[in-house]
C-alpha cells in the first residue's frame, strides 16, 4: 500500500480532514470505453475444458446473481457447491422483484441503445459510478433477454405475438421488459431452471438450508467457507480454488424494510473482516412507494410498484388543522376540495411532477411529514391518489363506447376497471394488508429502505480486494453509484452471473489447474472453524434477558432515525456512538434459546444482528465522511436554498473501507472516478 | 384487541413424536400478519426461556413460497388467494382458537414443529423442469419466434407457482398434480418447451411417484387452497402429455 495521505477539505469556514492510505486500482481495460469489454475477453487466460474439471468453485447465494452464475460456472465444466439459507435455491429473495428488468434492444424504435442505457445508469446514479462497469452492464443487457426467453421465461407480449415494453422512472425510453407484477420471480426461476438441468448433471451440488459463516483464506487467497447446517446445528467446512458471494443487500440494518426477512450482511460482512473492502456503505436507495408502518408489532414493510406513480397523484392537506383533523379521524381525505390540497411533487418539480427519482420523491414526503402534515395515526404517510385518473380514464372509455360522458357514476365505474386492469394486483394488495378500497379512498403510502447500493468493493474482474474471493449482484457496490434506477439490479444480477463473471473469473482460475484439491484439514480451516464455533458459544450460553429482535429494532430506530433519509454531522456521530453501545449491551444481555445442534432460528438471527450491528457503525462513519449530497445520500449541510442535494467535486471517489478491528477504526482507501465519456452535469427535475 | 388460544403442533425434530401444545396470547391487534401474531407468541416464550414455535417464512409478502402452515384444518388458512404471510388477524375474533399444524404428506417430512421438508419438489425439477440451453448468450434474438398473447398469458399463469406445497396438504391422496402440471404447463405452452416435452414428462412423472406423492382423483381441493389460482386445467393438460409421451416412448 502507498504511504498515507491526508486531505484537507475546506467547507463554510470548517476544516475536515481525512486520511487514506491508498488509492485503489480499479483494473479497467484502456481505450475506447465501447471496445473494452471485447478486447478484455480476447486477451484473458482461458481454462481448457478437461481442466476445469479439476477445478472447484463455491458460490454463496442463489439469486439471480448466484443462480445465474452457478449454472453458467457449471455448464462450462467446474465444480460447483451453491449455498443458500432458503429451504430451496428458487426461494432468494430475487423472486420478490416486481416491476422489470432493463435492456438496450431497441424494440420499440424510440432512439434506445448500449450509450443511452450507460448514460441514464451513469446520471441515474449521481455520477458515484465506474464508467467501465456501467458500459459492459448495458452492453451485454440485450443478451439477458434472449437467454431468457430461450429458457422458458414467459414476458409479456403484445397481440402481435412480440415481446412487450414499459417505461420506468428518469428516463426517455421504453425499455423495461416484464412479466405481470412478478418479472423477478419469473427471471429466479429461469436461473433455478437452468441450475436444476446441471444439478441432474452432478455439476453443481445444492447446499439448501446452509448459512456461510465465515470465508476462509489460505496463502492470501480464498479458498473455502465455513457454514452452518441450519437443520442439523452441525458445522461444515467446504474447499474450493475460488469463492463468489452473490448474497444480496444489506437493507435489514434497518430491521424494517422490504427486503425478506432474512436478508442480511453477514457474508459480505465476514469477507470484510478477511481482508475485503467495502465500499460506500451509507449508498441506500429509500423507495418512496411503501406501504407506512402501522404499529410496534410489524416485521417487514410492502413495497407497492413504482407504476403506480404513472397514474397516482401525491398529495398531502395544504392547510395544519385539516391534517390534525384527518389524524384525529375527523375528517375524510374525500371531503377536502381540491383547494385545499398539497400536491407538493407538482409544486415543486413542474416539469417531472409525480415521476421525479425515487431519492427526490422521498425526501419530498419527509419534508411534508416532518412540517406535520402527515396523514395518519403516526404522522408518517401521504396520499396516492387515483381518483383523477379513474375519472379521466372514465370519461375516455365513455367517449369510445357512446356513453353519458357527463354521467359521474358511469365515468367512475368505466374508470376503474381500466385502472383495475393496469394495477389491480397491487390495489388488492394494498387492500389485504390496510384494509381500505384504494378505488374510494386514496392509498396511504411512504418512504421504506429498499436497496442498497453499497457492498463489498470490487475491480472490473468483480474480484475484491482478496484474491480469489468475488462478489457479484446487490452484494457488490460496482454499477449504480449513489442510486439506482428501477428495473436495473435485476439485469445487474443477471449479466454478473451469465455473462460477466464466467470470463473474469477463468483468467484467474487459469492458474489453478495444477493445484488439485484445496484439503479441509489444514490450520486455516481448524482456526477459522474455532472461531466460528466460539462465536455461537458466546450466544447460546449467555442466558441473557432480551431478545434479538429487541436489538435489532433499536439499532433499526438509531439507523432510520439518524442515517436515513436526511443525514448530518451531530446525528452520525452520534449515531456511531450509540450503535457501538447497543453492541456492547448485545453480547451481554442477548437470550438465545435452545442449542446449537439443532434448527434454532434465534440462533441464526443472533449471527446476523450481531453482524448489522458492526456494519451500521461503519455505515454511519462513511456517511460522516462524505460531506456533500449525492443520490440516496442526502446531508442537511449540503443543499440548495431550495433543499436540493448539492453534489461536492471533491467527493468524485468511490470510499473503500478496510477492516482495521472496532467497525469506527476502518481505513479509508480511495478510488478515483473518472467521467471520459460523460460529462458531469447538475441533475435537476424542475 | 384479541385474546386468542393457540393449538400448535411442537415437535423436536424428525423423530419425536410431537403432539399439540396449547398457548395464550393476548392483545392481538386485527391489522397485524398471522406471521407478525406467532412472532409475538414466539417473543413471549423467549423471554421466559422458552423454545419459540419454528416456521418457515422469508418474504412475507407472498411470492417465495416459504411460508406454509395448516391453520383451523386449511392450508394457508381460511382466507382464498393468499398464502399464510399475507394472512391478516382481522380474519378471526376475539376468543377465537387457533389450530396450527404442519402441512402434512408422505413427501413432506416435519423437520421440526411446524417446518417441513419440501426437498421433493426440487427433486421433481432437477428431473426435467427446465429447457436445455446453455447460457453462453449465444442464442437468437428475443423476438426471433413470435408467440401469442393468449399463449404467453396462459403460460405466465402457470407460472407463477411459488412451489408451497399447499396443494400437496390439501389433498387427501397428498397428490403433487397441480404442482408438477403447472410446470410442464408452462413449457407446453411456448414452443421453446416442446422440443423436450416428452421426456420432461416422463421424467418429472416418474420423480414425482418415487417421492411417495399420491394420485389425483379429481376432488379438486388442491385449486380451492392454492394462493396462486392454479388452474386445474393444468391437470387435464399434463394428462394428455402424459398421455401422448407414454404412446411415443
Ligand atoms: C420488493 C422488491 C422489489 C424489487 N423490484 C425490483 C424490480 O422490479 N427490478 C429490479 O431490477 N430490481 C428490483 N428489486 C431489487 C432486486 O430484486 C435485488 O436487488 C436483486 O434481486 C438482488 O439479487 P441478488 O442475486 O444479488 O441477491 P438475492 O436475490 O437477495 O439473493 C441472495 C442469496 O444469498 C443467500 N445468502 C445470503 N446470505 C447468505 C449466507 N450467509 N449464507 C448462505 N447463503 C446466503 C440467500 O439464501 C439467497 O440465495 C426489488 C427489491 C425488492 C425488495
Ligand atoms: S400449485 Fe399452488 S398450492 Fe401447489 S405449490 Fe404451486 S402455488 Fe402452491
Ligand atoms: S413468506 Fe414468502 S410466501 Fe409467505
Amino acid at each position: 500500500m502507498e504511504s498515507s495521505k491526508t486531505e484537507n477539505l475546506d467547507k463554510e469556514g470548517v476544516t475536515m480532514k481525512h486520511t487514506f492510505s491508498s488509492t485503489l486500482d480499479s483494473k479497467e481495460p484502456k481505450g475506447p470505453i465501447a471496445e473494452r469489454w471485447t478486447k478484455y475477453k480476447n486477451e484473458i487466460n482461458l481454462v481448457n475444458p478437461a481442466n476445469k474439471r479439476l477445478i472447484d468453485v463455491i458460490v454463496v447465494g442463489t439469486g439471480l446473481a448466484g443462480g445465474s452464475a452457478a449454472a453458467t460456472l457449471a455448464e462450462l465444466g467446474y465444480n460447483v457447491k451453491a449455498f443458500c439459507f432458503q429451504d430451496s435455491p428458487r426461494r432468494a429473495h430475487s423472486i420478490a422483484a416486481q416491476g422489470g428488468i432493463n435492456a438496450a434492444k431497441n424494440y420499440q424504435g424510440d432512439g434506445d441503445s448500449t450509450y443511452r442505457l450507460f448514460y441514464d445508469t451513469v446520471k441515474g446514479g449521481d455520477y458515484r459510478s465506474r464508467e467501465s462497469n456501467v458500459y459492459r452492464l448495458a452492453e451485454v443487457s440485450a443478451n439477458i433477454i434472449d437467454q431468457c426467453v430461450a429458457q422458458g421465461v414467459p414476458f409479456a407480449r403484445d397481440y402481435g405475438g412480440l415481446l412487450d415494453n414499459r417505461s420506468f422512472g428518469g428516463v426517455l425510453v421504453s425499455r423495461t421488459f416484464y412479466a405481470k407484477g412478478q418479472t423477478g420471480q419469473q427471471l429466479l426461476l429461469g436461473a433455478y431452471s437452468a441450475m436444476n438441468r446441471q444439478i441432474g448433471r452432478g455439476k453443481i451440488k445444492v447446499y439448501n438450508r446452509h448459512e456461510m459463516l465465515d470465508v476462509v483464506i489460505v496463502d492470501g487467497k480464498a479458498r473455502g467457507i465455513i457454514a452452518r447446517n441450519l437443520v442439523t446445528g452441525e458445522i461444515e467446512r467446504h474447499s474450493a480454488h475460488a469463492v463468489v458471494l452473490g448474497t444480496g443487500g444489506y437493507g435489514n440494518v434497518f430491521f424494517l424494510s422490504t427486503n425478506a426477512m432474512g436478508s442480511n450482511v453477514t457474508a459480505a460482512w465476514k469477507a470484510h473482516k478477511k481482508g475485503a473492502y467495502f465500499a460506500n456503505p451509507c449508498y441506500t436507495q429509500i423507495h418512496p412507494t411503501c406501504i407506512p408502518v402501522s404499529g410496534d408489532h410489524q416485521s417487514k414493510l410492502t413495497l407497492m410498484s413504482e407504476s403506480l406513480r404513472n397514474d397516482g397523484r401525491i398529495w398531502v392537506p395544504k392547510h395544519m388543522k385539516d391534517a390534525i383533523a384527518i389524524r384525529e379521524g375527523k375528517l375524510k381525505p374525500t371531503q377536502l376540495t381540491e383547494d385545499d390540497r398539497d400536491y407538493y411533487l407538482e409544486r415543486r418539480y413542474p416539469a417531472f411532477g409525480n415521476l421525479v427519482p425515487r431519492d427526490v420523491a422521498s425526501r419530498a414526503a419527509k419534508e411534508r411529514c416532518d412540517a406535520g402534515f402527515g396523514v395518519n395515526a403516526t404522522g408518517e404517510a401521504v396520499y396516492l391518489d387515483f381518483a383523477a385518473a379513474i375519472m379521466r380514464y372514465g370519461k375516455e372509455q365513455a367517449f369510445i363506447k357512446g356513453l353519458d360522458e357527463m354521467n359521474e357514476t358511469i365515468v367512475r365505474e368505466l374508470g376503474k376497471e381500466i385502472v383495475k386492469a393496469k394495477y389491480g394486483n397491487l390495489f388488492q394488495m394494498y387492500e389485504k394488508i390496510v384494509d381500505e378500497n384504494p378505488y374510494e379512498t386514496p392509498m396511504m403510502i411512504y418512504p421504506a429502505v429498499h436497496y442498497t447500493m453499497g457492498g463489498v468493493w470490487v475491480d472490473y474482474n468483480l474480484q475484491t480486494t482478496v484474491p480469489g474471493l468475488y462478489a457479484i449482484g446487490e452484494a457488490n457496490f460496482s454499477d449504480h453509484g449513489a442510486n439506482r434506477l428501477g428495473a436495473s439490479a435485476l439485469m445487474q444480477g443477471l449479466a454478473d452471473g451469465y455473462f460477466v463473471l464466467p470470463y473474469t473469473i477463468g483468467d484467474y482460475l487459469s492458474n489453478d489447474i495444477r493445484t488439485g484439491t484445496i484439503p479441509t484439514d489444514t490450520k486455516e480451516f481448524d482456526e477459522a472453524e474455532k472461531s466460528v464455533q466460539e462465536n455461537i458459544n458466546h450466544f447460546i450460553n449467555n442466558k441473557g434477558s432480551k431478545s434479538v429482535d429487541y436489538f435489532h429494532k433499536k439499532l433499526g430506530k438509531v439507523m432510520w432515525e439518524k442515517c436515513g433519509m436526511s443525514r448530518n454531522e451531530k446525528d452520525l456521530k452520534e449515531a456511531i456512538e450509540e450503535i457501538s453501545l447497543i453492541r456492547k449491551e448485545f453480547y451481554k444481555e442477548v437470550m438465545v434459546p435452545g442449542t446449537a445442534n439443532e434448527f434454532n432460528e434465534e440462533l441464526a438471527k443472533a449471527g446476523r444482528v450481531a453482524d448489522f450491528l458492526e456494519l451500521g457503525e461503519l455505515f454511519a462513519k462513511d456517511a460522516l465522511l462524505r460531506e456533500e449530497s449525492a443520490g440516496g445520500h442526502f446531508r442537511d449541510e449540503h443543499q440548495t436554498s431550495e433543499g436540493e442535494a448539492m453534489r461536492r467535486k471533491e467527493f468524485q471517489f468511490v470510499s473503500a473501507w478496510e477492516y482495521k478491528g472496532e467497525p469506527k477504526d476502518a481505513v479509508l482507501h480511495k478510488e478515483e472516478l473518472v467521467y471520459e465519456n460523460i460529462e458531469v452535469k447538475e441533475r435537476s427535475y424542475k | 384487541m384479541m385474546n386468542l388460544t393457540l393449538k400448535i403442533w411442537r415437535q423436536k425434530n424428525a423423530s419425536d413424536k410431537g403432539s399439540i401444545v396449547d398457548y395464550q396470547v393476548s392483545d392481538i391487534s386485527p391489522d397485524m400478519s398471522f406471521l407478525e401474531m406467532l412472532d409475538i407468541l414466539n417473543n413471549q416464550l423467549i423471554e421466559k426461556g422458552d423454545s419459540p414455535v419454528a416456521f418457515d417464512h422469508d418474504c412475507r409478502e407472498g411470492i417465495c413460497g416459504m411460508c406454509s402452515l395448516y391453520i383451523n384444518g386449511e392450508a394457508h388458512g381460511p382466507d382464498r388467494k393468499v398464502t399464510t404471510c399475507q394472512l391478516h388477524m382481522r380474519k378471526f375474533k376475539d376468543g377465537d382458537t387457533i389450530y396450527i399444524e404442519p402441512f402434512r404428506a408422505k413427501g413432506f417430512p416435519v423437520i421440526k414443529d411446524l417446518v417441513v421438508d419440501r426437498g421433493a419438489f426440487d427433486r421433481i425439477q432437477h428431473a426435467g423442469g427446465f429447457i436445455s440451453v446453455n447460457t453462453s448468450g449465444n442464442t437468437q434474438d428475443a423476438n426471433a419466434i413470435p408467440i401469442s398473447k393468449h399463449d404467453a398469458d396462459k403460460a405466465m399463469d402457470a407460472a407463477t407457482c411459488i412451489g408451497c406445497g399447499a396443494c400437496v396438504a390439501s389433498c387427501k391422496n397428498s397428490s403433487a398434480m397441480l404442482f408438477v402440471s403447472a410446470k410442464v404447463s408452462q413449457y407446453a405452452l411456448l414452443p421453446q418447451g416442446q422440443i423436450e416435452a416428452t421426456d420432461r414428462v416422463l421424467n418429472m412423472v416418474q420423480q414425482m411417484d418415487e417421492e411417495g406423492f399420491g394420485n389425483c382423483t379429481n376432488t379438486g381441493a388442491c385449486e380451492v387452497e392454492c394462493p396462486k389460482g392454479i388452474s386445474l386445467e393444468n391437470i387435464a393438460r399434463m394428462n394428455r402429455e402424459f398421455m401422448k409421451a407414454s404412446i411415443k416412448s
